[in-house]
């Protein structure tokens, strides 16, 4: 199949989330679609497969425009798509899963053809040695098997173009170079593959044309034999571009020492393996990192927010490990959390109330069990003018604020306490370019105070500009801890795991 | 429905600058908040319409004039019109002002009747209210009234004190027992994520044999040599003072819910632990990053409206219906309790005027029903529609053929 | 300041998990062995308790046993106290407590509680069994209505009011058409008719399940009420006065001693009973509308992606679910008793919500646990008959106390479909 998506645009409210994309898939081909988290790739595809409809722009098949009004449609004309987020159902069985919306009966009563299902399963299995057994129940299975079956479902509905969205962000190393084989077999069979990805590394083991993606547009093509250097220079764009204003920091004693930290969750993955660092009162380490590599684990350790953690953190030789959030908070602990609307906001509060969400306990704010009103709205008063917070008043709701002013409440409340550390994720993530200019001088302000800052970015750019060290995670381990003035395509390739010769882990 | 274009279900949000929707536990309670005061007038009006259209299509004189509808419509409409003014003009009659009588101290009766109907109404509906702004769902109401209306009976019919000790005495003794059986739901739900609203209906249940349990024997609380399930009456010392007087009936208890309102508007707005429980209730997320005991918000939460519903229960053995305690106590308010905290959108003020509202169409379906001989039950079929409609503006909104106002 | 590792760390995504085997089962058998023996160490009813398992028009009869009372009681204890060693023994090898063993507890427990509880009187077998039968027809009816609703992922709180509809339309429908199978039809479409406003409110318009399902428990306790008093009342000899379903004994079956009597000597509404249970476990697992089904009440997004209409598939499913647990309905004022009562129901609606979810959402174990709340409740009024020391009280309350424990945890371990009670809304 040969796909054609032709000046693609897409709108949600006032963000342009695909600005005029177009795209070629040959047959025979693993065409690439590289870019950061949120450049706008899965919702591209999202239009090809009928989920989202485009503002302009057409899509043509072999030749002919067509129109997908739902999944069904793109399913039709052959295009399957192995999603980020599995479709899958938990509780069914694997050939349950693949046969449904697709199903085929026997017998007057309608009865469901399992055994058909099994048989397809198995023959789609054995042709690419994917060794899944039907009868298995999906939620039994791990990651890497649960995406086969996804792939499965997609052929045996005949899809000639396949659509694999971040495919490798769940997966191990392992099963990652397995899914690489199985999209070369693909290949080889015929059909068009697009591969989703920020990940330099498996762009130039199996693509054949790369196309970078970035703030949702089209940047530039690229041969697979470009290296890494260049792929992520077009990814990330030109080098800093955001300058702060930091001058040389002046550090004291080791404030925070983390010992061999561990963070499993409840079903026994571990997310955290063994973190050993410190650092100096006023110094900005900034954790650098591709998404989902122990980042909110490490974060959410540090504010007792995750139930098993061993090893120990230390601020200033008091041991934070299984103490509550609260006596976290006790210790003078500020958290930015990297997600402002599901861990920082109520969003039915106002502004003045939000800003009081961590102390809700004690004075200023409450005395004998009430609430001081006006010293509340004093100190909303005076944050908003201090934080340019741009909001009609005090009593506005934060759920009814821009994305940069819900951040500068959250900011404006964390950074208005004595701190003794300062815990930032993500911190200017969907926020716009004034207020990442304000944020990050309130950061640099709360290090050069002598505090120590631990800052989780995904944004390259911001953890070159603000950090004094940079410690890079990989699947939950330390890959290095570098200076501040690594150069940045060293950076991407730690972010990728491998660990330069000159780097001491 | 256009209204949606965004989603929860976007795979990968946009760095946007865009209001967030809110999650969708509170889509309701935010919709009721938000839906606008036409939407509102336009709901109360169409379950009206429906109860006169049940008034009228079971009405004699309706249905004999039916019969000859196409010789003399105008008879037919007559007839429906003389049901239904005749039915509502009945519950005007009983429910604020009778304007049969001369004397203005009987014709204003029925207003005091409102407010004691109303006064049980306001104590579980704030009962309710309170779980709802933790976004708790407390349909345990019936349970909750009937352990408090036990507790505060046996202490009231059991105990020889003064009434100053006395009435106290049982109050509390309700007010404790509605908070501890209250609780339960919530500590099940702290510690093991049972959900509220399974808890609560089956401890209605539980609560409802417990009671009959203790109704059936007399070292409990069956009153001696009786085999009803009853228990003794209250003595005088610790039933509710009628507050204007004997000739009415109106007691403490619609001070008690007074209060009860003033206490509540005081614990949500203006103390710390009703900012925790909004905080909660707003987005647990976030409270719990901040450092809020989420699962002790909801044990405390449950707590709190398992008291306010109790002293509901207190309410009418105390005060209401002062010949012991029967399994009957609750007599459908711990259930009227949800329909008055959603029409008060789980404010406290809101829930005072919509328990005056339905405690109105209570005193005045009785009215309706003695004198134009209509069951008092349709004001339940109101009640409910109101609720229903109010939850769904856009439906209100098609059924009049107005333009939809969340279409942007 | 390092990591032992010099590769990039390849961190195994999964740590080896232990296989738990849940202690719950042994303890609580060991308590209920506990608990009896306490009763009987206290109480001092001493005399001899009769089985009688014979009915009329058998096929042959069994005579009656007669057994001391106490003396079989402790021998039966002993013996669940055996089969509780065994479960703690399998505990100790991670092992799991098979069914048969928990059945074989059951049935010894429940012979040993029967042998105390009924000394000095008459057990009747078939009664007891009979009667459990004919009292759960609603709350089966009832609990399939509530699974079919929830496996598609639509919350139904309004069982009850769906019951109360049911009875209130058979009532009125084989009265004033003098057949009982017009009524039961007609308690059918009645519960399609709430369910109809479920889904208006639910489906249609995204309001919470909970309250839609809550408010309409009330609108129809209302409605019933009233049209009862203004229009039933006056006109019961039109209105509601229906020809009662009798017991239609199947030949042969029905005369299998203790079976025969128990399960084919029944009404017919038992009978439509056995056949829309097996009709509802087979399309919800063998076909392709019940693979749809669950699918859209367990992730509907993907549902959706693979073309299946989600709203849709729930509208359906939930009209279906009405007319299912309507016909529970009919029971009341066609079975149990001639004609509409206010409030009839009387909250077996909300104990088929609790078979809904001590069944596990699925029809097969939601029909059992309504059986085995129609038995609790039936062998409260026996042991009422009997005179037994039990107060009637705490037997009525087990079924909630059951479901209670059960969403806690307490009781095995329920897991609700994943998406039940989300509205879906597509892009």
């Amino acid at each position: 199949m040969r796909l054609v998506l032709r000046d693609i645009t897409k709108r949600f409210g006032s963000v342009v989330a695909n600005d005029r994309i177009s795209l070629t898939v040959e047959p025979g081909e693993i065409h690439c679609l590289l870019g950061e988290n949120g450049a706008g790739k899965s919702t591209l595809m999202n239009v090809l497969y009928g989920l989202y409809h485009a503002d302009e722009g057409e899509i043509e098949i072999d030749g002919e425009v067509r129109r997908f009004v739902g999944p069904g449609d793109a399913m039709a004309a052959g295009i399957g798509m192995v999603h980020q987020h599995f479709m899958l159902i938990p509780v069914f069985t694997v050939a349950e899963n693949v046969m449904l919306g697709n199903e085929s009966t026997t017998g007057p009563l309608g009865r469901l053809d399992l055994e058909s299902a099994r048989e397809r399963v198995t023959e789609i299995s054995e042709r690419f040695g994917f060794h899944v057994n039907p009868d298995a129940l999906v939620e039994d299975l791990p990651v890497g098997v649960q995406q086969r079956v996804e792939i499965i479902k997609a052929l045996s509905r005949d899809a000639e173009l396949l659509v694999f969205d971040e495919p490798t962000a769940v997966l191990t190393p392992q099963e990652t170079d397995e899914l690489m084989g199985i999209m070369r077999q693909l290949k080889e069979s015929g059909k068009a593959i697009v591969f989703i990805t920020h990940k330099l590394r498996e762009v130039r083991e199996v693509a054949d044309r790369i196309t970078v993606i970035r703030l949702g547009k089209v940047v530039g093509e690229a041969e697979p034999t470009a290296t890494n250097a260049e792929l992520a220079s077009m990814m990330v764009g030109r080098p800093v571009e955001l300058v702060v204003d930091k001058g040389e920091g002046s550090f004291g004693d080791d404030a925070l020492v983390v010992d061999n930290l561990r963070v499993i969750d409840q079903t026994g993955h571990v997310h955290v393996d063994g973190l050993s660092f410190t650092i100096r009162a006023g110094e900005v380490l900034a954790v650098a990192g591709v998404q989902g590599n122990g980042q909110t684990e490490l974060t959410e350790a540090l504010m007792g927010l995750q139930d098993h953690v061993t090893g120990s953190i230390k601020l200033n030789g008091k041991e934070l490990v299984g103490r509550s959030t609260r006596k976290v908070l006790d210790a003078d602990v500020g958290f930015i959390p990297e997600d402002r609307q599901v861990d920082g906001l109520v969003g039915e509060f106002t502004i003045a109330e939000n800003l009081m969400l961590n102390r809700s306990f004690e004075m200023p704010f409450v005395r004998h069990g009430g609430l001081r009103i006006g010293t509340l709205r004093e100190f909303a008063e005076d944050k908003l003018a201090e934080y340019d917070v741009r909001a009609r008043d005090i009593d506005t709701l934060a759920g009814n604020l821009s994305g940069g002013n819900q951040q500068k409440v959250v900011v404006a409340r964390e950074l208005s306490r004595d701190l003794d550390l300062l815990v930032a994720a993500q911190p200017t993530r969907g926020v716009d370019v004034g207020s990442i200019e304000f944020i990050h001088k309130q950061i640099v302000a709360t290090r050069d105070a002598g505090v120590p800052v631990l800052l989780v970015s995904t944004e390259l750019d911001e953890v070159v500009a603000l950090a004094d060290r940079i410690m890079v995670l990989y699947r939950g381990r330390i890959v290095g801890i570098v200076p501040a003035d690594t150069p940045r395509e060293k950076l991407g390739l730690m972010m990728t795991g491998e660990r330069p010769k000159d780097v001491v882990a | 429905m256009n209204d949606t274009t965004t989603t929860e279900q976007e795979p990968t949000p946009p760095p946007a600058e865009e209001v967030e929707q809110p999650s969708e536990a509170h889509s309701l309670l935010y919709r009721i908040a938000a839906g606008d005061a036409l939407a509102g007038v336009l709901a109360v009006f169409l379950a009206f319409l429906v109860g006169s259209v049940m008034i009228a299509a079971t009405d004699e004189t309706v249905r004999e004039t039916a019969g000859y509808i196409a010789a003399r419509p105008s008879d037919f409409f007559q007839a429906v019109w003389d049901a239904v003014s005749g039915a509502y003009a009945a519950m005007f009659r009983g429910a604020i002002y009778n304007t049969r009588v001369d004397d203005f101290q009987t014709a204003i009766r029925p207003l005091t009747e409102t407010l004691k109907y109303a006064a049980p109404l306001i104590l579980a509906g704030l009962g309710v209210g309170v779980g709802f702004r933790a976004a708790l769902f407390n349909i345990g109401g019936r349970g909750q009234m009937l352990l408090a209306g036990a507790a505060a009976g046996w202490v009231g019919f059991a105990l020889d004190l003064p009434a100053v000790i006395h009435l106290p005495l049982a109050i509390l003794a309700g007010l404790i027992a509605g908070g501890l059986w209250g609780g339960i739901a919530g500590l099940l739900k702290a510690r093991t994520g049972a959900h509220e609203v399974i808890v609560t209906i089956m401890l209605n249940y539980v609560a409802y044999y417990l009671v009959l349990y203790a109704l059936s024997r007399d070292f409990l609380l069956q009153a001696p040599g009786s085999n009803n399930p009853q228990s003794l009456p209250m003595k005088q010392s610790a039933i509710l003072p009628k507050v204007l007087g004997d000739r009415y009936n109106l007691h403490l208890g619609i001070i008690l819910a007074l209060v009860a309102v003033a206490a509540v508007w005081w614990l949500l707005n203006r103390s710390a632990l009703g900012y925790r429980i909004r905080a909660v209730g707003g987005n647990p997320h976030a409270a719990r990053a901040a450092g809020i005991n989420v699962g002790r918000t909801y044990t405390t939460v449950f707590f709190i409206a398992g008291a306010l519903v109790g002293l509901a229960g207190v309410n009418q053995v105390l005060g209401t219906v002062t010949s012991g305690v029967t399994t009957d106590l609750d007599a459908g308010i711990g259930f009227d309790a949800i329909t008055v905290a959603l029409l008060g959108r789980s404010r406290p003020l809101g829930i005072l005027f919509a328990g005056l509202l339905f405690g109105g169409f209570k005193a005045g379906g009785f009215t309706m029903q003695t004198s134009e001989n209509i069951s008092v039950d349709l004001v339940l079929v109101v009640q409910s529609l109101i609720v229903l409609f109010l939850a769904a503006p856009p439906l209100v909104r098609a059924i009049f053929r107005l333009p939809n106002k969340e279409v942007a | 300041m390092s990591t032992t590792a010099d590769t990039p760390a390849t961190v195994p995504d999964e740590l080896g998990q232990v296989a738990v085997v849940s202690r719950k089962t042994p303890i609580l058998l060991a308590v209920l062995v506990v608990g009896l023996a306490l009763v009987l160490l206290f109480s001092d009813s001493v005399g001899e308790t009769t089985f009688r398992v014979a009915s009329r028009n058998d096929l042959f009869q069994i005579p009656d046993i007669t057994v001391p009372g106490r003396a079989t009681a402790w021998v039966m204890l002993a013996g669940c106290a055996l089969l509780t060693g065994e479960s703690f023994r399998r505990l100790l090898n991670q092992q799991k407590t098979p069914l048969w063993l928990v059945a074989t507890y059951a049935l010894l427990w429940m012979t040993a509680f029967l042998s105390w509880a009924a000394i000095g009187g008459r057990v009747p077998v078939v009664g007891l069994f009979g009667g459990a039968v004919a009292l759960a027809v609603p709350l089966v009816f009832g609990a399939l209505g509530g699974v079919l609703g929830e496996r598609a992922g639509v919350v139904n709180i309004a069982i009850e009011a769906q019951l109360l509809f049911g009875a209130f339309a058979a009532a009125v429908v084989a009265s004033s058409t003098g057949s009982a199978w017009a009524g039961v039809l007609a308690a059918a479409l009645a519960g399609v008719l709430v369910a109809s406003v479920l889904g208006l409110f639910a489906i249609g318009y995204f309001v919470d399940q909970i309250i839609v399902g809550v408010v309409l428990n009330v609108l129809v306790i209302g409605l019933t009420n009233f049209f009862f008093r203004q229009v039933l009342t006056p006109n019961a000899e039109t209105l509601n006065s229906p020809e009662r379903l009798s017991a239609v004994p199947i030949p042969l079956l029905g005369q299998i001693p203790l079976i025969g009597p128990v399960l084919f000597r029944q009404t017919p509404l038992v009978y439509l009973l056995y056949v829309t249970v097996a009709v509802v476990a087979f399309a919800l697992y063998r076909t392709r509308w019940g693979l749809r089904v669950r699918a859209v009440g367990e992730h509907p997004k993907a549902a959706d992606t693979v073309g299946i209409k989600v709203n849709r598939t729930r509208w359906r499913t939930v009209l279906l679910a009405g007319a299912v647990a309507g016909l529970g309905g009919a029971y009341f004022s066609l079975v149990a008793v001639s004609g509409f009562n206010r409030e009839m129901t009387g909250g077996a609606g909300f104990i088929a919500l609790a078979a809904v979810i001590f069944g596990k959402w699925d029809p097969v174990r939601a029909t059992l646990a309504a059986l085995l709340f129609g038995f609790a409740s039936n062998l409260q009024g026996v042991l009422s008959v009997i005179g037994s020391p039990v107060p009637s009280q705490f037997m009525l309350m087990l079924p909630y106390l059951v479901t209670i424990l059960a969403v806690a945890g307490l009781v095995g371990r329920s897991r609700p479909p994943a998406a039940d009670g989300q509205p879906y809304r597509s892009q």
